[in-house]
Parts: C-alpha cells; sequence; structure tokens
C-alpha cells in the first residue's frame, strides 16, 4: 500500500541571493510559516511543476515535509529547520534579519 | 613564487569574460538551471543550503601577502567579512549573490587566482606540504611540480569529463603531511643516486569507500612523470565506471582491476604517448623552479627568542606547539592556527587575514600557507622576530597555541552550510575544543588528531583522524560514528569504527571518556593516542566509549 500523503510546502533557492524561500497561493516568501501547505498530493504535484517552471526565480524546487501540529507550518526534518534559519555557528542567513 | 605570464592572463581573462556573459544569460532567461550548473560549476560556483559558495582554488595552499589582502577584501565586499579554509587548500566564500560572482572572478585574477577546476569530474587544485620549501626534513620542494601538474592539467581537453573528480597531491618530504595515501595520485619526491624522482602512488581515498593508494611505480624521473600522469588518468578515463556515481573513483577501478592490471595499461598508454612529450616541459619546470627559489634568509641574532622563551610562559606555551624546524635552524616555521576555542575551524575574519599578509610581508618573506588542517602557515620567519610576530597575532585572536593538539580539529561545513551534509560538524568541533579547554587537558593529551566529517564523502578526512567523527542521519536525528586509530601520515591507516553512533548531545561526553579512558591506558606521558591505540587495540578504547554495555555484559 503506498504511504499515505504528508503535508509539505514547496521550497527552492531564489536565482539571484541563494536564499531559501517557499511558495504561497500567489508567490513566493523567504519565511516558511507563510508558505502553502498543501495536503493533497496530485495539487502538490501540479504546485512543484508551477514552481520547477519558473526557472528565472527558483532554483532545485523539491516538496519539503512540514509538521502542521500548530498554527504555522514547521520544519519536520532538521535539514529544513537549519534551512529556515540559517547556519549554527553566526547569526548569518535567515535568523539574521529576523 | 609563480606569477602569471601573459597567456596565463589572457586565460583567465576570456575564461571570466565567458562566466559573466553566462551569468547574464542565465538571469534573462536564455539558458535553464540545468544547462547553468555544469557552467558554474566549471567556475568553482556552488548552490548551498542558504547561499552560493564559490571555492577558490589556493594551488598547492602558497599566497603571496598581496593575494591574501585580496581574498580578506572580497570577504568583506562580497561575503559576510569572513573566508573558510578547506582540507583541500582552497578558500570558500558562503555568502556570495550571483550577480556578484563575475566581479569577484575578476578580482582574483587580478593577483594571478581563479576558481577553476574546484568543482566537477576534472584534475582539481593540486595540493602540496604546507611546509614546502621549509622544512628541515625536506628532500626537495614540491611546489614547481605541483605547478607543472596545475598547468598541464588545467583546461586539459582530454581531462575535463572524467569518470569522478581527480585529486592530486605532492609531497616533497618524507613525513607526509599532504594526506598524499588518500589522493587518487600521491606523489612523494625520493632521492635515487642523487637523481630527484617521484614515488607514484595510485587508488587511495576517502568518502564512502576508504582505501590507501597503493604504489604504482617506485621512481619515476622528472621528465617521464608528465608522461605517466597523462597514461594514468588516460587509463582511469576509459576504465574508471561511469555506470555507478559511487564506484567511479579511481579507488575502485584499482581495487576492481588489481593494481598489477592498471600498470600494464598504464605501461602501454605511456609507451604510446611517450613521443609526444619533447621535453618541454621540462624546460617549462625549469623556468617554474626558478620561481620558487629560496629566500634570503638573513643572518640575525636569535636572542630575543630565547629571552621570551624563558620569560613568558604564554609565548613558550605557543612556541612548544606552533612552531616547527625550518632548515636553516635560526628560523622556524610558524603555524597559525584557525581553531581558537569555540571557533569554527578554518575560519578568518577579512581583518586577520589583512593581518596574516601584514605580518607574512613585515616577517616572512611575503609567502603564507594554507594547510589541509585549515591554518594558516607562515613558512619562513626568524627566530628573533618571533616575540613580535607573536604579540601581533594575539591582538587579532590568532595566538591560539593548539596546533596538533585536541582542539586543533579538522572539521567540514557539514549541515551548516552543505547542501551534501546528513549532519552538523561545525557544532561538534566547537563543543569539543571548548570542554576540552574547560578542562585544561589539551596539553597533557598530547598530539591528537580529531576529524570530523558531516557526511560519508568524508571531506573532515574522518577515517584518518586519530579520532574520526561521521555524523549521520539516523530516522530523521544527527548521530554521530566513532572511529579509531586512523592515520594520515607515511604511516597511512583508516580508522576503525567503535561501535553503534552517539546522539549530539552524546557525542562530546563520548569523547571526553574516550580521552580520559586513554590517559589511563598510556604508558607514560610521552606514549601518545595514536601509539597507545596501536598498541592496546580497539577493545579497551571500547570499554571507555560504552560503560553500559560492559556493565551488561558482566
Amino acid at each position: 500500500m503506498a504511504k499515505p500523503f504528508t503535508p509539505k510546502v514547496v521550497t527552492a533557492n531564489a536565482l539571484l541571493e541563494g536564499d531559501v524561500i517557499y511558495q504561497t497561493a500567489t508567490g513566493w516568501t523567504r519565511k516558511l510559516e507563510e508558505a502553502e501547505v498543501l495536503t493533497d498530493e496530485a495539487v502538490a504535484d501540479v504546485r512543484l511543476i508551477d514552481a520547477i517552471q519558473q526557472a528565472d526565480l527558483t532554483v532545485g524546487a523539491y516538496l519539503a515535509d512540514v509538521d502542521t501540529s500548530t498554527d504555522t507550518p514547521k520544519p519536520s526534518h532538521f535539514r529544513e529547520a537549519f534551512r529556515a534559519k540559517g547556519p549554527s555557528n553566526y547569526t548569518h542567513g535567515k535568523q539574521e534579519v529576523q | 613564487m609563480y606569477s602569471y605570464t601573459e597567456f596565463d592572463d589572457a586565460f583567465i581573462a576570456e575564461r571570466n569574460a565567458q562566466f559573466r556573459a553566462q551569468v547574464e544569460r542565465r538571469i534573462d532567461g536564455s539558458l535553464t538551471e540545468d544547462e547553468f550548473k555544469p557552467l558554474r560549476l566549471m567556475n568553482g560556483l556552488y548552490l548551498q543550503l542558504h547561499a552560493y559558495m564559490l571555492r577558490v582554488a589556493i594551488p598547492y595552499g602558497t599566497l603571496s601577502s598581496r593575494q591574501m589582502h585580496k581574498l580578506a577584501d572580497i570577504a568583506a565586499k562580497w561575503d559576510k567579512g569572513y573566508g573558510h579554509f578547506t582540507t583541500r587548500q582552497n578558500i570558500q566564500y558562503n555568502w556570495p549573490q550571483l550577480r556578484d560572482v563575475p566581479d569577484m572572478l575578476d578580482a582574483l585574477a587580478e593577483v594571478n587566482m581563479h576558481a577553476i577546476q574546484t568543482s566537477g569530474n576534472t584534475i582539481r587544485n593540486v595540493t602540496a606540504d604546507h611546509f614546502a620549501g621549509a622544512a628541515a626534513d625536506e628532500i626537495a620542494d614540491p611546489r614547481p611540480v605541483a605547478e607543472l601538474i596545475r598547468q598541464w592539467s588545467t583546461d586539459h581537453p582530454e581531462f575535463q569529463f572524467l569518470p569522478r573528480k581527480f585529486k592530486v597531491a605532492v609531497s616533497g618530504a618524507p613525513h607526509d603531511r599532504a594526506v598524499i595515501k588518500a589522493h587518487d595520485i600521491g606523489l612523494q619526491i625520493v632521492e635515487k643516486g642523487g637523481e630527484i624522482g617521484y614515488q607514484v602512488i595510485v587508488g587511495g581515498g576517502l568518502g564512502r569507500t576508504p582505501m590507501i593508494g597503493k604504489v604504482l611505480y617506485d621512481f619515476v624521473s622528472s621528465e617521464d612523470l608528465l608522461p605517466t600522469l597523462e597514461a594514468i588518468v588516460s587509463v582511469y578515463n576509459l576504465l574508471g565506471r561511469r555506470d555507478n556515481k559511487y564506484k567511479a573513483r579511481i579507488k575502485i577501478t584499482v581495487h576492481e582491476n588489481g593494481i598489477d592490471d592498471i600498470r600494464a595499461r598504464v605501461d602501454a598508454r605511456y609507451a604510446l604517448i611517450r613521443p609526444q612529450f619533447t621535453g618541454v616541459d621540462q624546460q617549462m619546470l625549469s623556468r617554474i623552479e626558478a620561481d620558487f627559489a629560496s629566500p634570503t634568509f638573513k643572518t640575525a641574532p636569535t636572542d630575543a627568542y630565547t629571552a621570551a622563551y624563558d620569560s613568558d610562559p604564554v609565548f613558550k606555551s605557543w612556541a612548544d606547539t606552533n612552531l616547527t624546524d625550518h632548515r636553516d635552524p635560526s628560523y622556524a616555521i610558524v603555524s597559525i592556527s584557525l581553531k581558537a576555542h569555540g571557533k569554527t575551524p578554518g575560519d578568518a575574519t577579512a581583518e586577520q587575514m589583512h593581518r596574516m599578509a601584514e605580518l607574512a610581508a613585515e616577517y616572512g618573506h611575503d609567502e603564507l600557507r594554507i594547510s589541509h588542517e585549515q591554518n594558516v602557515i607562515l613558512p619562513h620567519v626568524h627566530r628573533g622576530d618571533l616575540p613580535a610576530l607573536h604579540a601581533a597575532l594575539k591582538e587579532v585572536g590568532l595566538a591560539t597555541a593548539n596546533i596538533g593538539l585536541i582542539s586543533d580539529i579538522i572539521a567540514c561545513p557539514g549541515m551548516d552550510y552543505c547542501a551534501l551534509a546528513t549532519a552538523r560538524s561545525i557544532p561538534i568541533a566547537q563543543e569539543i575544543a571548548t570542554r576540552f579547554d574547560e578542562l585544561k587537558l589539551e596539553h597533557d593529551v598530547g598530539p591528537l588528531k580529531i576529524k570530523i566529517s558531516g557526511c560519508i564523502n568524508a571531506c573532515g578526512h574522518h577515517h584518518v583522524g586519530h579520532i574520526g567523527i561521521l555524523g549521520l542521519d539516523r530516522a530523521g536525528v544527527e548521530n554521530y560514528q566513532i572511529t579509531l586509530g586512523g592515520d594520515g601520515t607515511e604511516n597511512a591507516a583508516i580508522g576503525e569504527r567503535a561501535g553503534p553512533g552517539f546522539s549530539a548531545d552524546d557525542i562530546i561526553p563520548a569523547i571526553e571518556r574516550l580521552v580520559k579512558g586513554y590517559l589511563d591506558l598510556r604508558s607514560d606521558a610521552g606514549e601518545t593516542f595514536l601509539q597507545t591505540y596501536r598498541r592496546l587495540g580497539l577493545a579497551p578504547f571500547k570499554a571507555v566509549l560504552y560503560p553500559e554495555a560492559q556493565a551488561n555484559a558482566a
């Protein structure tokens, strides 16, 4: 039996800065909490194709699992947590501007 | 030092202009990422977790003051004010923006530097002993031949699409400080009957299948070296596996076919291509050797050194750990530690880079080296100047006295930056260094190399660490495996896995148990960790690492 589909967001890196970005219903955001959460596999596949086609904005789009047990999506794997925050040895990256 | 010829300048300028146009075409949408990616990788530009990363080659780890100043300028202008020195003697900038990279490459070209072949399935930056030209135990300076190999391999038309990346390292001394046995090709300069030649080692490598290189030829003369290298890479180019990325390195080719089969193929290829090498390479090598002529060492009193050594315990401690014998007894080789306790291994701020460049100009015949152990070397400092140099280094946080000790840790960038990583490396290194600084144990412990990789690709050389730490993702949690007894020198050995891994919280106490266990196990204060391990084997170390297992078995 196929594994049940778990909630996901579309994420990529921005072409010009390389910064981590997330897809919203209308465009892109730099903040995971503002991302559009996808709970339907067919919809998620279409949204990912849409993201990949925006080659002038994005690099390497993929679907990342998120934890939706609270109001806003949170990373469910530590790799995504680092992408959403920045490195742990300096307050660089996203944590710098927040 | 080697300076670019008109040909070199024109070549780099043309490559940079091409890349500038490629970046423009990527941004205006004419190139897709699939089309652009191989082009950017050819120029050292990666996309990592949070940003682009530009990897700049520092050929055989040698820099002039002017080049170091430029690296600092680039860090300040286009990055976040620092650079990261790597285990391949390169420097990486972690935060460049795509539009700025062509300007960064032009800035590098001003000081004869570039980022070509720092990525991709090509012959990468040639590395060498970081004490080259200075070490007391050296047979010959490895840098001229490393430069010759760099020129031969750069843009070599036959070797731009090898089965996998290809790394060459050269040592000019019998004591291997360049880990040559863990390279695709390792070259050891040897002397036979007054003639300088090369022992050629192939098929070493770390990564998921660690292998110690095997001797292909005991002695290859200088004029036969390039044709031999060309024959080896040529055989590998055809025979190396392209069906499986994990079996594509030459170490697997050598392992699967056997060293004798490889030698027969290389001999046959060599016979075919040897006539093409008409001696031009030897003329070039002579010119390059002139560029690496020894500095003129001064004659001056060393009283200031003796006085400081006898009166200043901080200077004495630094001198005892951070100095190495120079071939001129009134000089010393200075290792500047980029491993201040709690800081990121291999990182230097723009200010520190500028200061090191100034100090190299003032006290070090204008030369700096980057070691694969992620430190900076001033290879030629007169002993009389050491107290003043030490005082100046202290002012910018660069006088940490820990070279070769437990806090002088190699760590790859790990999951703090790298897209391939499976766990973090840097915080583990920071915590181990901080912990042993608190314990005030590291000078008692003595020589001990800890090397940490954040994934199986082993950029942190964990396999050849006396204590190796490998970070993995185990069911969505960072997990750290320990290997023991590795060695990256001429007695190269792959570390042995100690047992089950530890969580990020448990790995620091585990290392502490291990090191305290060693202090109990060693025969006397002079027996190093590695010697104790070799005498006793894994079992007693395993017992201190896994006390619960011992208790359960009892």
